[in-house]
């Protein structure tokens, strides 16, 4: 049952592993937003008495880049729906629920593989980690947006069977995940609409909990981060499961 | 047990299409079955059903001796190549063995040596470490038949194998599954509609047609039902000489229908 699952997430880093450009490209993003909002924003945020505002950003960037690599990563149900993998796997003495979760692991590990990635480059940037004894704290953050949002991307691909629509709803959604996540901007002090809406992101609560593992400075404490964040990923996990399990070929 | 698969009354419909109705056979164990049909007759949906991929919307079905509600065993006591390709071009020939093996819990001691006398059996074993890319049709084919075997199924599906390979590629194919077919004595059940195929392989041939099955039997046995000298003179007879498009006319629905009426 173990060794179903490690194969299939040895599969997805093999086939990652082996596309670069898509590697490199994955990487361009986050590090575009690194330089050029942590320079171009810095002096103001500076002057308005924030300190710091590449070691504020840092760990939104971080989490965005695992937010799109998970979300992306889902696209990989609709190309072996398209390339006929899919039918291999289903066809299989082995439940759709364990393909799922291998799948979610094999994708997951990409995006915190990313994430650390964008961790290095922040810190050859000028982000300073306040206390290294919290990494592994970070790093469980890092696991869990990663996860959830990889078995979210897998969920909505097991509905489509168009490669042409995911990156479409996709991106209608991971904008509006990262635009209202506190990425990008302190969650104090803000009008009460967005405050709420940003509420019910659990994005902000991964971003925030990896702040506080990083830069010992949150919005939230440290324990709801972690409740909202676990809930939520096991809540999605199991309806991306379930969506799996309904797929025809 | 003398049958690797008993079908009764077996039905599909797709919202209100009925694309296999009511048929009913057997597959002796260790027997060639051709299943034989035009374009959208029927015969990928039947392998569907039987591979336990689409529930059936009536009628009951056994796939060496399990119940299609036995899943797991169904699905471990049977090997399948789908009509469309279905390894992953990114990974190398063997690691597509390797993932197969592992997730029909195939142990490692076992599989390494399976493998390597699949791979040398379908002459793809100096190939072994190049990426399923770089791959012809024939070559993915029969890789794709080298793996349906690892687990040592009871029963090997083959949906339309040769479709698209050159006439070459299809001899080979169709030689390597007569061999597994005696070497390992397993019941080999075929889709085509090439019916030289059927004739060279098979030792039971069904005919199906919108559907409905409209002969099954050995060749000889179908040669003498329709009075005709050829398989080709009896499948035209029994299914008409119109040309399909995989959505079946009514038209054709109810000649169909009257023909099996008659007999
Ligand atoms: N998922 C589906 N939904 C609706 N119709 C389908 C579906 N799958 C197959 N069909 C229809 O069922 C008929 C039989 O298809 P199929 O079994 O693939 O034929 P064959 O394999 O004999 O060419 C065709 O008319 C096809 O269009
Ligand atoms: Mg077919």
């Amino acid at each position: 049952m173990i060794a179903q699952m490690y194969i299939m997430w040895l599969r997805q880093l093999k086939r990652y592993w082996r596309s670069k450009p898509r590697m490199i490209g994955a990487l361009g993003q986050p590090v575009l937003f690194l330089v050029a909002l942590g320079f171009g924003l810095g002096p103001v945020f500076q002057r308005a008495g924030e300190g710091d505002y590449v070691t504020f950003l840092a760990p939104g960037i971080i989490g965005m880049s695992i937010l799109f690599t998970g979300m992306f990563t889902g696209i990989e149900v609709i190309w072996d729906r398209q390339f006929g993998f899919l039918k291999e796997t289903l066809v299989a003495p082995v439940s759709r629920v364990q393909i799922m979760i291998g799948r979610t692991l094999g994708g997951a590990t990409i995006a915190v593989g990313q994430g650390i990635l964008v961790l290095l480059i922040s810190l050859a940037i000028g982000f300073h980690v306040e206390n290294w004894a919290l990494l592994p704290l970070a790093l469980l953050f890092m696991a869990l947006i990663a996860v959830l949002f990889t078995a979210f991307g897998t969920a909505i691909a097991s509905k489509l069977t168009d490669m042409h629509a995911f990156p479409l709803i996709i991106n209608f959604l991971i904008m509006p995940i990262f635009f209202l996540s506190g990425a990008l901007f302190p969650l104090r002090d803000l009008p009460q609409a967005l405050s709420v809406i940003i509420s019910f992101n659990p994005l902000a609560y991964g971003i925030d909990g990896l702040r506080a593992a990083l830069t010992s400075s949150a919005e939230f404490s440290v324990v709801t981060s972690l409740a909202v964040m676990c809930s939520v990923t096991i809540v999605i996990v199991l309806l991306g499961s379930y969506l799996f399990s309904k797929i025809e070929v | 047990m003398v049958y690797s698969i008993s079908v009764r009354d077996l039905t599909k419909n797709f919202n209100g299409f009925t694309a296999v109705n009511r048929i009913s056979f057997s597959v002796k164990k260790g027997e060639i079955f051709a299943f034989l049909g035009p374009n959208g007759a029927g015969k990928t949906t039947t392998i569907k059903i039987l591979t336990t991929l689409l529930r059936p919307s009536g009628g009951s079905v056994h796939v060496n001796g399990y119940s299609l509600k036995d899943k797991d065993r169904i699905r471990q006591s049977f090997g399948i190549v789908f009509q469309d390709p279905s390894l992953d071009d990114e990974l190398t020939a063997y690691e597509n063995m390797v993932f197969h093996a592992i997730f029909y819990a195939v142990p490692k001691k076992v599989y390494a040596k399976r493998i390597e006398e699949l791979l040398k059996f379908v002459e793809l074993w100096d190939r072994k470490d190049s990426r399923v890319k770089t791959f012809s049709g024939g070559m993915k084919r029969r890789l794709e038949i080298a793996r349906g075997l690892i687990h040592h199924p009871k029963i090997l599906f083959l949906d339309e194998p040769t479709l698209g390979l050159d006439a070459q590629t299809r001899n080979l194919v169709l030689n390597h599954v007569r061999e597994i077919n005696k070497k390992e004595g397993m019941t080999v059940f075929l889709t085509t509609h090439y019916l030289d195929e059927a004739e060279k392989i098979a030792d039971t041939i069904a005919i199906i047609d919108h559907g409905v099955l409209v002969a099954k039997g050995s060749l000889s046995s179908l040669l003498k039902k329709t009075e005709k000298k050829t398989l080709e003179a009896a499948y035209l007879k029994l299914t008409g000489t119109s040309i399909r498009n995989d959505q079946a006319s009514s038209l054709e629905h109810l000649r169909t229908r009257m023909r099996v009426w008659k007999k």
